[in-house]
């Protein structure tokens, strides 16, 4: 068994605000997150998967499809957008990094036939990132 | 079971020195780290808690928390001192890296109890140079 990690960049803005919390209980949890203008990141994202190596190829998949998959899966959708209002997952759930990490994980998991998936990194910034193994 | 990590920064001196070792011997095991005038490091530490996603917050546990915890219990004693003589846990007791982290993760892990933090330590990861760096998660892990 061998892990492979793939990295990908994206930006995107976001605003911690829970509609179950008065203004000043957001205000007071989230702090300068509850904006409700917004605020962005550019995020790095790292998709581990696991699998053993093919002994035709040496390769445990063949990258370009976990690229595209990434692409077509998480970047359409997340790339350049405002999370609370463009991505149907966060209509009713703020999107944390821990929030992103575990929806890119369902996103992912099941069109992953190739290989198994088993870890999404997520980093809001260099000092601050989230990990997630599905369970 | 959503893991967090956060990286702080801190730089401190120490010297590698076993009390109960002949001289020789300290520079045979220890080489430059010996010099008695001790030496200094840019250490990069990074925090790793663990728990669920809270249904609130949609966050793991509040990162001012965790940030005043860090502070209080890794920055203020350690930030800009002399390990082997400012630091009471390393005055017998030779502060390598890897005896740094266990304190580390020691003094985190009660703090966090003792404040009531929703999540748990999973882990420390220290850098003492960008080519050297040790992880520890607790005795019980180690033990498992």
């Amino acid at each position: 068994m061998i892990c492979v990690t793939r990295r990908m960049e994206f930006s995107a803005s976001h605003f911690y605000h829970n509609l179950n919390l008065t203004p000043e209980e957001n205000r007071r949890i989230f702090g300068k997150c509850n904006n409700p203008l917004g605020h962005g990141h550019n995020y790095t994202l790292e998709v581990t998967v696991s699998g053993s190596i093919n002994p035709t190829t040496g390769m445990v998949l063949d990258l370009k499809e976990l690229k595209a998959l990434l692409e077509r899966e998480v970047l359409q959708l997340m790339d350049h957008k405002l999370l609370n209002k463009e991505v149907p997952a966060f209509a009713d759930k703020i999107p944390t990094t821990e929030n992103i990490a575990v929806e890119i994980w369902r996103l992912l998991e099941p069109k992953l036939t190739f290989c198994k998936l088993h870890r999404i990194r997520l980093y809001e910034t260099s000092d601050l990132f989230v990990d997630y193994f599905g369970e | 079971m959503v893991y967090l990590t956060r990286r702080y920064r801190f730089s401190a001196g120490h010297r590698l020195h076993n009390e109960t070792v002949t001289a020789e011997e300290n520079r045979r095991i220890y080489g430059k780290c010996n010099n008695p005038n001790g030496h200094g490091h840019n250490y990069v530490l990074e925090v790793t808690v663990a728990g669920t996603v809270d249904a609130l917050t949609g966050m793991v546990c509040d990162l001012a928390v965790l940030d005043g915890i860090v502070e209080k219990a890794v920055l203020e004693p350690l930030d800009h001192k002399n390990l082997n003589l400012d630091v009471k846990a390393f005055r017998h007791r030779v502060p390598t890296t890897e005896n740094l982290s266990i304190e580390i993760f020691e003094s985190l892990r009660k703090m966090l109890e003792a404040q009531g933090c929703r999540a748990r330590l999973a882990r420390v990861r220290l850098e003492e140079t960008e080519s050297n760096f040790f992880e520890y998660e607790g005795a019980r892990s180690l033990a498992d």
